[in-house]
């Protein structure tokens, strides 16, 4: 997988995320669940016509652990 | 304006809105015990937790309206807003008005909660199990026909399922002792 490209990139709260699990459902492109539930993120940047999938990801998050890093 | 049509539209959009908001109480409940399924993912029941409300938030504004422009009851549009205020039925009126008020609060600050901090909109949001009584109460009080009739079955019910919901989600708790639920 490639780490090129200026999308921004997934990143989590450990300590704020309760494993809901909406993030996966949202967006399972870049979001796996590990054996308890919490998130295992693909770091890469996002393409853009995952970008408003992952915005609302953000969004609906019930802890907002989950967060946009812009790519520097 | 005066006649039964403003009664019974006052009279239905207040049972409609007595059942949305059970459905939102419910689905609020539930959430955080992880329910969903292939068919009804999380984000989806989050969403319909979400739209309900917004959806009660509409009726009741109807309620109110309908109440106020009905010359039969002395109602201001003020009294929509300001609990205990009003003439009519003041206890029953009131508790309704009140729970109007913190509705807002709850939709308000949830459609925010990304801008405020979560702790507080997490505290605020318990007010939910104050709103849900408040409006129960006023249905059953308040209600021109509520008393040995169906829409008092109809209160009951509501009542039964968030107690069963929130028996549930006590019992969960302290199943899965250790994780927030």
């Amino acid at each position: 997988m490639s780490r090129r490209g200026t999308g921004p990139r997934l990143a989590v709260n450990p300590i704020t995320c309760l494993a809901h699990g909406m993030c996966a459902e949202l967006l399972p492109e870049y979001v796996k669940l590990d054996e308890w539930g919490y998130p295992i993120l693909n770091g890469d940047p996002l393409p853009p016509d995952l970008v408003a999938h992952a915005k609302r990801a953000v969004a609906d998050c019930p802890t907002l652990a989950l967060r946009l890093d812009p790519t520097s | 304006m005066n006649g039964p049509i403003l009664w019974y539209a006052a009279r239905s959009t207040g049972i409609v809105s007595l059942l949305l908001l059970t459905g939102t109480v419910l689905l609020g409940v539930l959430g955080p015990l992880r329910v969903g399924s292939p068919a009804w993912p999380r984000f989806a029941l989050a969403g319909l937790h979400r739209n309900i409300s917004l959806l009660t938030l509409a009726v009741l504004g109807v309620h109110a309206a309908t109440v106020v422009v009905d010359s039969y009851v002395p109602f201001r549009p003020v009294d929509a807003f300001v609990p205990f205020l009003g003439a009519y039925q003041p206890l029953w009126t009131g508790l309704g008005v009140a729970a109007f008020d913190v509705l807002i609060a709850l939709v308000v600050t949830s459609l925010l909660r990304q801008r405020i901090n979560l702790r507080l909109w997490r505290s605020l949001h318990w007010l939910a199990y104050l709103c849900w009584p408040l409006s129960l109460i006023h249905a059953l009080g308040g209600g021109t026909d509520a008393a040995g009739s169906w829409p008092l079955l109809l209160g009951v019910l509501c009542a039964l399922a968030v107690l069963a919901a929130v028996i549930w989600r006590i019992a969960a708790r302290r199943r899965l002792a250790g994780r927030v639920v």
